[in-house]
């Protein structure tokens, strides 16, 4: 690989694709994980047909392959005069998609709280509200952590098949400039560089948080 | 007692000396001021799960400054009688009473106040696991009584000091031994100045070497005057410190009385039978 051609045309390229990645997931990590905590508590705590509605929206969103529902955010949604940008249809998809498998590490976590800790905090006389806030989620929140942490290195990874919605992506400048050069090779294993380098700084990042958030009889030790 | 020796052995006894004092001081303050009625009662609690009767008309009623302990098989359903008086598990009939005054489950918020003023004690302890020792005793302080975090923080101090434990503040329930955990739990149901405590099994969960340090402070808030009502097994602390045993079987008391009537020699009782066995277990 001759070092202008890394220089010149990869780099630059790259570089304006993953400004435009980092675009994409910062957005959809967060009101992904949000949607997923507020989704889990429902399927964990909710009413019925609450519950029903929301393992009803997970078995979908997690049994559609994303591609298929990006393209129906960004293709079909028109057809019933719903206009959505590349961009926001992308962000969209990938945080629908996110609280979907969120809601599952959460709801699992809430779940696996012991329900004497309940019936103590019932016994002091908390009201719902309170435990739930002040007792549960904290808990479920460190219990959650690594699944949910393992939902954010996946997100980096498919954010990639934001190319379907025309939104031009780390991958999507990676596909066109091979496209234009035919330098296939040379231009996907940079791209996969800076995959990598993103998800290590995530998996770091994450790391990070769940050293912060350690306490004894949580998780692994320190 | 070698209970006794325990406790001492792993704490110092001078902790406990002054909050005693307080202890009593409140106690005759408040004898007077309701010695009618009964602390606590429960009356006529019935509890089915299922087809199944768990509780079958089951009362009881604690004066002020009374110990009372409930004995029996597993299954009769001693814990389940104990988490309907506070509504753990709402009973299917029956009417429980503090200081005369008839609670009703239905209300959630008369519910929370009767729960407030009935400290609870677990078999399994309890505590919450993502709070230290300090907070677990500070934050029903502040997250039900509304108090700020420093006077929450001071009274949990104060709290702990008084089971033995204020060495132990920062440390989190997995970091602590079972006694030690229970005696938190302890710390927690008093720091909300119960009327009454009800205590589920509270030294069946531990190993037989930290049941002593757990009913010495059981020991030492009957002898401060706290009402108690007590499922155990523990027969010589009954038989040493109870106003009265209820014996339960199949939902149902069946027996009750003093330890001295209940458990003297020859007396026939299924209390005595039931005891002597358990005694042979052991």
């Amino acid at each position: 690989m001759e070092i202008d051609f890394l220089l010149e045309r990869i780099l630059p390229a790259l570089n304006r694709g993953v400004w435009v990645t980092i675009q994409l997931i910062i957005p959809s990590m967060l009101l992904g994980f949000a949607g997923g905590v507020v989704l889990g508590a429902l399927r964990a705590f909710g009413p019925r047909w609450l519950r029903r509605i929301g393992d009803a929206y997970t078995t979908v969103i997690r049994g559609v392959p994303l591609i298929i529902q990006l393209f129906i955010l960004y293709n079909a949604l028109p057809k019933l005069g719903i206009y959505l940008d590349g961009f926001a249809a992308a962000v969209l998809g990938f945080i629908m998609c996110s609280a979907a498998y969120h809601s599952e590490y959460i709801r699992g976590a809430l779940l696996s709280i012991r329900q004497g800790q309940l019936k103590a905090a019932q016994a002091l006389g908390f009201d719902k509200t309170s435990m739930l806030v002040s007792i549960v989620i904290p808990q479920a929140l460190r219990r959650a952590l690594p699944g949910c942490g393992n939902e954010f290195i996946y997100l980096i990874k498919y954010s990639s098949l934001a190319y379907m919605t025309t939104c031009v992506d780390l991958t999507s400048e990676a596909m066109k400039l091979a496209a234009y050069t035919y330098r296939f090779t040379e231009i996907f294993l940079v791209c996969g560089v800076y995959y990598l380098i993103l998800t290590s700084l995530a998996a770091w990042a994450l790391n990070r948080l769940e050293k912060l958030a350690y306490i004894p009889g949580f998780g692994k030790a320190k | 007692m070698h209970n006794e020796n325990q406790f001492q052995a792993t704490d110092s006894p001078a902790e406990l000396a002054p909050a005693e004092a307080t202890a009593a001081k409140s106690l005759s303050e408040e004898a007077a001021a309701s010695r009618r009625d009964p602390a606590l009662a429960a009356v006529n609690i019935s509890k089915s799960i299922g087809s199944r009767l768990i509780l079958d008309n089951v009362s009881v009623s604690l004066a002020r400054g009374e110990l009372k302990v409930v004995i029996g098989p597993s299954g009769a359903g001693k814990s389940t009688f104990l988490q309907c008086i506070n509504g753990l598990i709402p009973p299917d009939t029956g009417q429980v009473f503090l200081e005369g005054q008839s609670l009703n489950m239905r209300n959630k918020h008369e519910l929370r106040l009767f729960r407030q003023q009935v400290g609870m004690i677990f078999q399994d302890f309890n505590l919450f696991d993502h709070l230290t020792a300090l907070d677990n005793v500070a934050i029903a302080l502040r997250k039900v009584r509304g108090m700020s975090r420093q006077d929450s923080e001071a009274r949990a101090m104060s709290e702990l000091e008084r089971v033995g434990l204020a060495n132990r503040a920062r440390l989190y329930p997995a970091e602590l031994s079972g006694g030690q955990t229970q005696r938190v739990a302890f710390a927690r149901a008093l720091a909300m100045d119960p009327k009454v405590l009800l205590l589920d099994e509270p030294t069946s969960a531990l190993d037989p070497e930290l049941v002593g340090e757990v009913l010495e402070v059981i020991r030492y808030l009957a002898k401060g005057g706290m009402t108690m009502l007590m499922a155990t097994h523990q027969m010589d602390f009954a038989r040493a410190l109870a106003h009265e045993i209820l014996f339960m079987e199949h939902g149902r008391v069946i027996e009750s009385g003093s330890p001295a009537e209940l458990l003297a020699a020859g007396s026939g009782t299924r209390t005595l039978d039931f005891c002597s066995r358990l005694d042979l277990e052991l």
